[in-house]
């Protein structure tokens, strides 16, 4: 039995780290009640909210927190037709909150994700670790076994070569969740009364080359290393598909990390996810994507980005004319989500202009 | 998998013995080694007479030994740590597992006992996943599965060649960084066992290892020695050289090698500033080492074990042999190796 942390009493972090640098991305349709149990360890940040479907719905947000709320109203405001790159009726949507944000960092939490407890049972700062995990550099090209070799009390081991001891930028760190674990629902329906129990104490880069399964439910990122890749596809109301924007985000940012020479990170933080999806809505939503993921996945691993594509928006694009050549076939809403992928960088650069000199 | 549920007769313990006095070391992991078979080599150049325990199902086997199976001429292949590797050559069980002897049972967070031997056995048993990244790690083990994005064509896994353990208190850092951090030692347990992925590097670690000896054998190469080798993990690279042979050639067959549990614990050896003193060749050849093995690409007609490690030792040879006379042996080694290998298990 895993429970989450009891955070009344804990007080509001006195110095919390990258205050002024990190912007918070919380997507909602319904409230953001999770926010006071988070208090101690958020309230300083700013967050900014994507409230997906009904805009007139009024959002409550907790008292002390200090926010920006865009609804579908304001994205079609602030992008006009762009907007189509923009999913709706699905979580995907809090990738405009990553455009519109002005920070270098985001953190990006689902609304049923609570404070987890560590094995000690204290409650874990998840945001801080993020920003530790971001700060310190990972190892893409030897795995090391003792893992995060930055960590206070690790070290790399004897063979791992000394040149690459220094590490590259991290873009991205990825981080997991207890009790309700981050299954597809095939598996949901087979295991419906499986938790995660297990707190595994340890982040480790993951290997250049080598895909995984990103989850958005508990990620932050360099928004100004990796922040153009982070777009999350065309899920939800009116596409064929579901469950499958931070997967579809997760194999993009990976081979263009791969490419230039950036760091992922998985392991900690852990948060406690509370809630778990109705599995048969579930089967619906990410049926396509169960098949087309087979075909998909090879795609990725054998994506090859020119020499010539040395920012992230480069990538992208070259990315977007490879999908679009070799997965239209598969489906045409690989077309219209090459077009997308294209839209979504139009919009990023017109949002985001480079500063001028 | 509980100790009882693993067939015994599939697994040799194999332990190099670098320290004549066995007694503190059989007798610890004693609830986890009995009813099993050992294999304990004595390094040839050790001098005094082993002292082992009564109860154990144990063979022997020292420097004349050596020599007889595989003629004075190579018996120094065997020498030091890589002594463990001639139990490998004459064990005939499917599993091996090896674990240093100067390590003891290590404590999991609840205080108990790992028993290192069930722990590696599981690992081995179960397929690995190298081929995409689970992030809850070992996905046939209780409580876990694969996450949702995993392809399912990818789920069933591919053989698992290599267990490699870790470490408990004295971890295996090099010279350099011991001598640095004198009062670290490895208190953190991390609960995971994970697949390295297909590609990735790795440095395999002798002290606390278990691999299927069907399936990859011949490719746990006794190969590179360093000027210089000495008595303590410190001072030699023989294990992380194997593994970088062993992890390559396991990617080239579709095999996959496991890394996390189980933890042993390491005691004290040794001296890391004095073994810092001699001229460290391990770092030079180790950098020479990784662009070779990134650049590397196995020929698609090496399709055994044996084909692997001799098309891997040629390409040692034309393309570090110049580089440093350690890369020539080491080739010469591992060619060396499969012969022995195929005629000591020819009448199989």
């Amino acid at each position: 039995m895993v429970d989450p942390a009891n955070t009344v009493g804990i007080p509001v972090n006195p110095t919390p780290l990258l205050k002024d640098e990190l912007d918070i991305v919380i997507p909602t349709i319904r409230n953001l009640d999770f926010l006071e149990m988070w208090r101690p360890f958020l309230q300083p940040y700013h967050l900014i909210i994507v409230q997906d479907g009904d805009p007139t719905k009024k959002i409550h947000v907790p008292e002390g927190y200090d926010y920006e709320l865009y609804n579908r109203n304001d994205i079609n405001r602030i992008l006009g037709p762009k907007a189509s790159c923009i999913s709706f009726k699905d979580s995907a949507c809090r990738c405009f909150g990553y455009m519109v944000s002005k920070k270098k960092y985001i953190f990006t939490i689902d609304d049923d994700c609570f404070v987890a407890k560590d094995p000690a049972g204290k409650a874990v700062n998840a945001l801080e670790q993020h920003i530790k995990n971001l700060l310190c550099p990972s190892t893409p090209w030897f795995f090391n076994t003792l893992y995060d070799p930055y960590r206070e009390g690790a070290d790399f081991v004897r063979g791992y070569p000394f040149s690459l001891r220094e590490g590259v930028s991290t873009a991205v760190s990825h981080g997991l969740w207890l009790n309700i674990p981050d299954y597809d629902a095939p598996t949901q329906l087979v295991k419906p009364k499986e938790r995660n129990a297990r707190y595994v104490d340890a982040v480790m880069t993951i290997p250049k080359g080598t895909l995984f399964p990103m989850c958005g439910m508990n990620l932050a990122f360099d928004r100004d290393l990796i922040g153009p890749a982070m777009y999350f596809g065309l899920m939800g109301d009116g596409q064929p598909i579901g469950r499958y924007d931070d997967m579809w985000a997760g194999w993009c940012i990976k081979v263009i990390c791969d490419h230039l020479g950036l760091g992922v990170k998985t392991g900690l933080p852990y948060i406690y996810h509370s809630k778990a999806s109705n599995p048969f809505v579930n089967l619906k939503k990410e049926y396509k994507g169960i098949f087309w993921q087979e075909d998909i996945i090879p795609f990725f691993q054998n994506v090859k980005l020119s020499k010539e594509a040395t920012t992230v928006q480069q990538c992208y694009i070259e990315l977007s004319k490879m999908v679009k050549e070799k997965l239209s076939s598969l489906d045409p809403y690989f077309d219209k989500l090459a077009d997308a992928m294209v839209t979504w960088i139009e919009a990023w650069d017109e949002l985001n202009p480079p500063a001028t000199a | 998998m509980s100790s009882s549920e693993i067939n015994k007769n599939e697994v040799d313990i194999v332990i190099g013995a670098l320290n004549a006095d066995l007694t503190q070391f059989l007798n610890s992991w004693r609830p986890f080694f009995s009813g099993f078979h050992l294999i304990i080599v004595k390094d040839p150049e050790l001098k005094d007479d082993l002292n082992i325990p009564e109860g154990f199902d144990v063979d022997v086997y020292s420097k004349p030994d050596i020599e007889k199976v595989v003629g004075a001429a190579n018996a120094a292949m065997f020498s030091g740590y890589s002594c463990r590797y001639f139990g490998y050559l004459v064990s005939k069980k499917k599993y091996i597992v090896s674990i240093d002897d100067d390590c003891v049972p290590a404590k999991d967070p609840k205080g108990v006992l790992v028993d290192a031997v069930s722990q590696h056995v599981t690992n081995l048993e179960n397929p690995a996943t190298p081929l995409f990244f689970n992030t809850l790690y070992d996905p046939y083990c209780e409580g876990a599965d694969f996450v949702r994005g995993y392809p399912f064509s990818l789920r069933s896994g591919v053989p698992c060649a290599a267990s490699c353990g870790l470490w408990l208190n004295l971890a295996d850092l090099d010279a350099p960084t011991q001598a640095l951090k004198t009062e670290q030692r490895n208190t953190s347990y991390v609960d995971a066992v994970m697949t390295v992925p297909l590609k990735a590097m790795l440095p395999i670690s002798g002290i606390n290892i278990a691999f299927n000896r069907e399936l990859v054998g011949p490719a746990l190469v006794p190969a590179l020695r360093i000027a210089g080798e000495g008595k303590v993990r410190w001072e030699t690279l023989e294990d992380v050289w194997c593994g970088m042979c062993l992890k390559h050639i396991s990617d080239h067959l579709g095999y996959g090698v496991k890394t996390g549990l189980p933890y042993v614990w390491r005691n004290e050896r040794g001296d890391a500033v004095e073994s810092l003193r001699k001229k460290w060749e391990g770092m030079k050849l180790m950098e020479k080492s990784v662009p070779f093995f990134e650049a590397l690409k196995l020929p698609e007609s090496a399709v055994n074990v044996e084909d692997c490690v001799v098309e891997l030792a040629k390409a040692v040879k034309e393309q570090l042999g110049s580089d440093d006379p350690a890369f020539t042996q080491a080739a010469d080694a591992m060619v060396k190796w499969v012969q022995l290998w195929n005629s000591v298990n020819s009448s199989g």
